[in-house]
């Protein structure tokens, strides 16, 4: 969510509140770094409507994202707000803000590229090692303990690591 | 809303089921895998396309249910239906088997619905091509890691090979009706909210031999012998499996935990 024009004092204050949520699988990410908040306005009866987007179909995290979400705002004094779910555009790792990125690297996880279309057997790109930097580094399985991560070795530093799925 | 306009296209609500059933089934038999997986990165692995394909069931029965409007909520539309009302692919209800099986399942399902998806990407019903821009997203790896299984199969030791061409052959009689349509279906292609599966046949074989080659397995003949899962009709393990998957919900409606 990027900066916008002259907010009302309300909903400046509601951005500010989902502005400090994290993610509750990956708690150094803001739900603002990893994109998933999609838009926040308020109607014509004050209530702040959160949009958000799912970043996969089948993520248990988006219904605690939605809650954490919720309380943030009824905390900050928005009783009556609303998060919303919308399915297009996809989400795509390519919305994760470079803070976001620089966050993931120092917490151990490997951020992801830029998207690329890629073939069946095609290469990929393969993830600096968040640790040591080294870019020798190996695929030991392309699901990890998150939907959204795989899970690799470094051959420099022989650690292993997480990294972000491209999608 | 897409769903408010539509409100009642009964064609529409069952096309719509057909993709959600074909979804929950397949994913209801990949969780079956979880804890079984033959090492724990595969289990994670086998847990994860069953999420995900979960994961789009319940966005595609939230649709329907929307459209259909009778106030039948996705946990409805999966756990109260019976056997004959569930309109999936009859590949997607065939047992796990042995891991070969399995794989080779998840390969011919994704080689054909990675391409579905990405030609509904650009359905007229806004609601489905959005879903489909999420789904086609993930069938992308689904595909890439079947695909690799089936090659470490038939191009790994002679007990695999003979495994991976067995599941293979049993499993070649479910793929004609990947393409087969009914008038419903021709319907939905007509109005330009479902692609025609007939456009997509040459995509879906140049993968198939693809990845065969590669794993040294034989294609065998692909034809439409057995029809009848989109209009209710199942083979024998369909039924069993609901049983396991509904109990709980039709034991104790409404539960939550």
């Amino acid at each position: 969510m990027r900066a916008a024009a002259a907010l009302s004092p309300d909903l400046a204050r509601a951005r500010a509140a989902i502005g400090a949520v994290t993610d509750p699988e990956i708690p150094v990410l803001t739900l603002d770094d990893l994109g998933v908040i999609r838009g926040i306005r308020q109607d014509d009866e004050g209530r702040i409507e959160v949009t958000i987007t799912p970043t996969y179909s089948g993520c248990p995290a988006m219904a605690a994202m939605a809650l954490d979400l919720e309380s943030a705002l009824v905390a900050a004094g928005f009783a009556d707000a609303r998060i919303r779910t919308a399915l297009s555009p996809a989400w795509t790792t390519d919305w994760m803000t470079e803070a976001g990125r620089e966050k993931l690297r120092a917490y151990g996880i490997a951020p992801p590229e830029r998207a690329t279309r890629r073939a069946l057997f095609g290469e990929e790109t393969k993830p600096a090692c968040p640790h040591c930097g080294s870019h020798a580094t190996a695929k030991v399985s392309e699901f990890g303990s998150t939907a959204c991560k795989s899970l690799w070795r470094c051959e420099t530093c022989l650690e292993p690591f997480d990294a972000f799925k491209c999608i | 809303m897409a769903g408010k306009t539509n409100e009642g296209n009964n064609d529409l609500v069952t096309y719509t089921l057909r993709l959600a059933d074909t979804a929950l089934v397949l994913g209801h038999r990949l969780s079956q895998w979880s804890s079984y997986g033959p090492t724990i990165e595969e289990d994670i692995a086998l847990s994860n396309l069953a999420l995900d394909l979960i994961g789009q069931a319940r966005l595609l029965y939230d649709y329907a249910g929307a459209v259909e409007n009778k106030g039948r909520d996705e946990d409805a539309l999966a756990y109260l239906r019976d056997e004959h009302a569930y309109l999936n692919l009859l590949m997607a209800e065939q047992p796990n088997g042995d891991f070969a099986v399995t794989m080779v399942r998840q390969f011919l399902y994704a080689a054909f619905m990675h391409p579905y998806m990405e030609a509904l990407m650009r359905s007229k019903d806004e609601t489905l091509a959005a879903i489909a821009a999420k789904a086609e997203k993930e069938l992308t790896y689904h595909l890439r890691h079947a695909g690799e299984w089936v090659v470490r199969l038939g191009d790994g030791t002679e007990e695999s090979h003979a495994r991976a061409q067995a599941a293979l052959d049993d499993l070649a009689i479910f793929v004609g009706e990947f393409f087969v349509t009914d008038v419903l279906e021709d319907a939905m292609i007509a109005a330009d909210i479902a692609p025609d599966p007939a456009t997509i046949r040459s995509r879906f074989e140049a993968t198939v031999d693809r990845v065969l080659g590669e794993a040294t397995l034989s294609r065998p003949v692909f034809a439409a012998h057995h029809l009848g899962g989109k209009a209710g009709r199942h083979t024998e393990y369909l039924g069993p499996m609901l049983a396991e998957m509904q109990v709980l919900h039709r034991a104790h409606p409404g539960a939550v935990w």
